[in-house]
């Protein structure tokens, strides 16, 4: 697939009277790729959609849809479909009638607009309701013809907003492989809006970030979770530990910074120069309760054992009373020991990550 | 049979019927709570006294005398109940082929009145939907609170002004040598001045003034039900606005529409101090020779029998609606 972008951002910027939802922003998205944003809500996520689906007109810069500046152009003649966080069916149409709506409205023949809507609906799997109003379907029936009602119109890019916020956790996963199947066979771009982060990371080619208006990294999954590159990503994503402190040295790609709990080292993504202040994350999967050479170490006493099937989860609390989370995969349970006791939480320099305390300024 | 025990026989019937209208008149599969489950004992027992009361006694036992009175000879006092007091057509036969001395074939002048009443309510109730939908839309799907408060203070304020004192005004604003005439010549626009009163003018838009917030309430709370994402979701799939209106919104507000026109209809049909006020030396709204049969011509059978007609046509005008918007009675009051 040529690597052409579907949507591009050059600086903009939304502002909603005296307040900027989303500040200077660029971005490439990539045609053909699933796309998420991800972010706590209020972080301007939404406002970004809805500013590529035409309902925002940027305050500043420009947005791109396959390479034409999108000024001035309202959402009903853009090529981008739009699923909406309550789906928003029609209730006075039934099924086939949602579905081919955009068709109508497009002036389609009803013959060739019968045998489009008929293919969409064989599809996902929803020929059988084809005549049923859509408040006698499940969620997740509902769920497909919004994304068949979008598909219909043939959109270079699918947005969606939180469309499976209101689903129950199994019906959840099950449409997050079944969101990414559809966006694999019909091969355009989907942009897709959550705040939950198993969702982004197991749909997405690629993830953006955000908070507080700003994109704080964008990058595929692992990248996101292995090598955040911003302490809202660190601990955004994932659980984390962290505890801040001032660098005290830099050396072999390793930043080694003076906090409460001792000397910790991580690695220096971010180029820290020594005085600088900074926080020191750690995966709770990545605290070990044997220490290898060269390992950092914390002693502690166990507070709590978690079990939770294939993993333990454990909450540790140092001498000056920060609480340290670690994980631990069930093969390990036979050396657990009980509550009160001391532990050395201890992890490995290259599994930490040094990063500033100031906001980026990209 | 007396007339006193028809008349509650007649009201029972009414009753029962409305009882079994409401047992039947439900959706397939609709389940409602039983009405003391619901309410309690006391206070449902407070309902069906008060309700009762304001529905037997003020609506249907006056309109079932109406109804009884209209089948009775205009007779004096004293001879009420006499030999002579039968029942008869004679006043229905009024209205439709005019007095035993007329030589024409059917009551024409009456008739007409009565058609055109109709035909012009109608006419009148899809104007005032015209010109009350785009206010009922913006205050429900657009408007900010403050500028919603301004505009149904805006709206309801004129309605501070009695129903007479209105039709007055109208007619000075709109007369032959009135304000209206005055600014049009002043203007250039007309060399001679318009006969607003003579061309009904003035009392359609009389009509339609008056009825504006009956229309309005009914369709904003409609509208304001809606999902506004489902409009953007048909202007994201690249619908015009017309046709989100036409086909999203409005199918959605039937119950609203439905509601408000047929209110519409009946108050501007039935109106009589605006007509009464305004109408043109050629026209004859229905409402006043009624209005005539019972104090111009003191033939209060007579009258009892217009108002019956004109009663039926509006009973009628609503079930049309029910039948065209397929809806349910119910429904309609949601």
């Amino acid at each position: 697939m040529a690597m052409t972008s579907a949507v591009q951002f050059e600086q903009a910027r939304v502002d909603f009277g005296s307040f900027t939802a989303v500040h200077e922003t660029n971005l490439d998205i990539r045609s053909g790729e699933f796309f998420s944003f991800l972010g706590p809500s209020g972080c301007g996520k939404t406002t970004l959609l809805r500013a590529i689906s035409g309902f925002i007109e940027p305050s500043a810069g420009k947005i791109r849809i396959d390479g034409a500046d999108m000024a001035g152009v309202g959402p009903n003649k853009r090529p981008t479909a739009l699923i909406f966080q309550n789906l928003a069916l029609f209730p006075v149409m039934s099924v086939a009638e949602n579905v081919g709506y955009g068709l109508r409205v497009r002036g389609v023949a009803r013959g060739v607009r019968d045998e489009k809507v008929k293919r969409l609906l064989d599809q996902v799997a929803l020929s059988q309701h084809a005549d049923k109003k859509v408040s006698e379907l499940s969620g997740g029936q509902r769920q497909r013809v919004a994304i068949a009602r979008a598909l219909a119109v043939e959109p270079k890019v699918l947005l969606l907003d939180e469309p499976l916020s209101a689903l129950d956790l199994k019906l959840r996963q099950h449409m997050r492989r079944e969101l990414r199947e559809i966006q694999q066979r019909v091969g355009i771009t989907f942009i897709y809006i959550t705040h939950d982060q198993g969702e982004a990371l197991t749909m997405s080619d690629r993830v953006a970030v955000m908070n507080a208006g700003r994109i704080e990294q964008v990058g595929d999954g692992r990248t996101i979770y292995g090598h955040p590159e911003t302490p809202f990503v660190a601990s955004f994503v994932g659980e984390s530990n962290a505890t801040s402190g001032r660098v005290v040295s830099v050396a072999d790609g390793l930043a080694t910074i003076d906090t409460p709990l001792g000397a910790l080292s991580g690695r220096n993504a971010r180029g820290l120069e020594p005085g600088d202040t900074a926080t020191l994350f750690i995966r709770p999967e990545l605290v070990r309760l044997t220490a290898s050479d060269g390992d950092c170490s914390v002693a502690t006493t166990l507070v709590e054992a978690a079990f939770e099937g294939s993993m333990t989860h454990l909450t540790l609390r140092t001498p000056t009373g920060t609480r340290i989370v670690a994980m631990l995969v069930a093969a390990d349970l036979d050396q657990l020991p009980a509550d009160g006791d001391p532990l050395t939480a201890s992890f490995a320099p290259a599994n930490a990550v040094v990063l500033p305390d100031t906001a980026r300024s990209s | 049979m007396t007339n006193l025990s028809m008349t509650f026989a007649a009201t029972a019937l009414i009753l029962v019927v409305f009882l079994l209208i409401v047992r039947f008149d439900r959706r397939p599969g609709e389940k409602r709570v039983k009405f003391f489950t619901r309410n309690g004992v006391i206070v449902g027992l407070y309902l069906i006294l008060c309700v009762g009361f304001w529905c037997i006694l003020t609506i249907i036992m006056p309109m079932v005398f109406m109804v009884d009175l209209s089948f009775h000879p205009k007779l004096p006092p004293s001879m009420a109940g006499g030999p002579e007091d039968v029942f008869t057509l004679v006043n229905y036969r009024m209205f439709l082929f005019g007095s035993a001395t007329s030589t024409d074939q059917l009551n024409w002048l009456h008739l007409r009145s009565f058609f055109s009443t109709i035909g012009i309510s109608i006419g009148l109730t899809f104007l005032n939907f015209a010109v009350c939908y785009p206010i009922a839309y913006y205050m429900a799907q657009s408007a900010s609170i403050p500028r919603l408060r301004l505009l149904v203070l805006l709206l309801i304020i004129p309605y501070w002004v009695n129903d007479i004192l209105r039709a007055f005004a109208f007619r000075i604003l709109l007369s032959y040598n009135g304000f209206m005439n005055n600014v049009l010549t002043w203007l250039g626009i007309t060399d001679t001045p318009v006969d607003f009163i003579g061309a009904n003018v003035a009392l359609y838009l009389a009509l339609v003034y008056s009825n504006l917030l009956i229309m309005i309430f009914p369709l904003y709370n409609a509208i304001e039900a809606q999902d506004h994402n489902q409009i953007e979701a048909a202007r994201d799939l690249g619908a015009p606005w017309w046709h989100i209106h036409l086909f999203v919104v409005m199918p959605q507000a039937k119950p609203g529409i439905a509601s408000g026109m047929t209110l519409s209809f009946m108050l501007m049909a039935g109106a009589i101090a605006t007509p009464l006020v305004l109408a043109g030396p050629r026209s004859l709204w229905f409402t006043p020779i009624i209005y005539d049969r019972f104090y111009q011509l003191f033939d209060w059978p007579q009258g009892a029998a217009y108002a019956m007609a004109l009663l039926v046509a509006c009973i009628v005008f609503v079930l049309g609606v029910l039948k065209i918007t397929g809806l349910k009675l119910g429904e309609i009051t949601k």
